[in-house]
């Protein structure tokens, strides 16, 4: 095995545009070392891209938003007060990633470009309405999260490409977002559904509104029909119930030894109402 | 396969090693720097024996390759006590919080870490921090109360 430490993602790109044989990006390593131990994936070229500036750090952009190198552990972003206050959902997300340890290394990108279904903080990413920068041989583009993911394991990023960047947009006034998961412990272990729901609130009315499901499809889903089943209310009762109604029509899970389809597709509605509440809460500023 | 050369710091100390492109930091602190305090449980990030602190942040170094351990600082178990033992090394002898001590190392790192972010932890903090170190012996009722105690002495408290 190859292990590369390029000092940019131009670099990167060059390197793994040009590499024959099994590639991987090491960002935070918590699943690519996985793998590698299990024997699942053995490496020709690893790159590191911890060498290069920048990957490491949270900066506000000018209209308010936030860019987040692809570096940046879990712990660092639980520890960031403004953009939790921003995107507390995004955050929760992301610190729900396994253990202390593994919040120490575990990053957004790492968690994204994994490819799980069931990763815990690409759903609050896809309600935040947040893009990745795509770095390949040819220069960088702009991909909204929910395009990211293929299938189990595998992602829409052509040969030679790597996510460079992860951007959220600007939060704004009366903004709120929240993710849930069940499992069946309190703590450690993998999502049998998520919800993530980021709305905007004109009074007490949503005027906008994302609602992203894990674990009920091949890839975290971004769903159209929940979210117009909130938009335009006041999350009233007759509201949640469409929310229920409409999450529930969009998860499509398997069966398997966490939960079974029905319990799933049953969860699915019950999070998203749960979700929504709380963002709502968040927006008015009624919890943080 | 070309080695790679490493040059860090552990436990205060310039150590300077060649690391197989594949070598965790875990194998290279055990098999090639002859600290074997830190363990090997899973191999897999789940259970915490291999806790070590790299420039200020608890992780598992089976997750970490040693070369990305290159111009860092490493602290692992062998770096706690000095000419006494530490606080919590002492607390976890007087409450009998562990029985065959292969959890230990990695809690007593992992405690650390979380006593100096927080001096203070409540009892579900303390769970919570250490949710990713297993113990399959005590039940963790002793681990807690140990931590706690060396908490409060560490407050002056005690």
């Amino acid at each position: 095995m190859r292990y590369h430490t390029p000092t940019s993602f131009a670099d990167a790109a060059v390197i793994a545009a040009a590499a024959t044989g099994t590639l991987r990006f090491l960002a935070g390593g918590t699943d690519v070392l996985v793998q590698m131990r299990a024997g699942v994936v053995q490496p020709d070229d690893l790159i590191d891209l911890k060498h290069i500036p920048g990957v490491d750090e949270i900066e506000q952009t000018p209209d308010g938003g936030w860019k987040i190198g692809i570096a940046v552990p879990g712990i660092v972003l639980g520890a960031h007060d403004a953009l939790v206050r921003d995107w507390p959902g995004v955050v929760e997300g992301m610190n729900l990633v396994g253990s202390t340890q593994v919040q120490g290394r575990a990053t957004l990108a790492g968690n994204l470009c994994n490819g799980s279904p069931a990763a815990d903080s690409v759903p609050g990413l896809i309600a935040a309405g947040a893009t990745v920068t795509v770095t390949g041989p040819n220069g960088s583009r702009e991909v909204p999260v929910e395009q990211v993911p293929a299938g189990p394991g595998r992602t829409n990023l052509a040969k030679g490409e790597v996510v460079s960047r992860i951007t959220l947009p600007p939060r704004g006034k009366n903004g709120g977002d929240c993710y849930l998961r069940f499992i069946p412990r309190t703590e450690m272990d993998i999502a049998v559904v998520g919800c993530a729901v980021s709305l905007r609130l004109d009074g007490d009315r949503i005027v906008e509104a994302r609602v992203a499901l894990g674990a009920v499809a091949p890839t975290v889903i971004l769903s159209d029909a929940a979210a117009k089943a909130i938009i335009g209310t006041t999350l009233d009762d007759a509201a949640l119930a469409a929310l229920t109604k409409a999450a529930q029509a969009e998860a499509k899970p398997i069966s398997d030894k966490r939960g079974t389809k029905e319990f799933r597709i049953e969860v699915a509605g019950v999070l998203a109402r749960r979700a929504a509440k709380i963002a709502y809460d968040r927006a008015k500023g009624l919890t943080k | 396969m070309s080695k790679i050369h490493v040059s860090t710091i552990v436990n205060g100390d310039p150590v300077e090693f060649l690391a197989n492109p594949r070598e965790t930091l875990l194998d290279a602190l055990r098999n090639q720097l002859d600290l074997t305090g830190t363990k090997e449980g899973c191999g897999t990030g789940d259970c915490g024996a291999c806790s070590v602190v790299v420039d200020g942040t608890l992780v598992c170094s089976c997750l970490m390759l040693a070369a990305e351990a290159n111009g860092k600082k490493v602290e692992t178990i062998e770096g706690m006590a000095g000419e006494e033992l530490h606080p919590l090394q002492r607390k976890f002898i007087e409450h009998a919080a562990l029985q065959c001590g292969y959890c230990t190392p990695g809690i007593l790192v992992a405690a650390k870490a979380l006593l100096e972010r927080n001096p203070d932890p409540t009892d579900t903090e303390v769970r919570y921090w250490l949710a990713g170190n297993l113990c399959r012996c005590t039940g963790y009722d002793k681990i807690i109360r140990a931590v706690q105690d060396a908490a409060a002495e560490m407050r002056g408290a005690a």
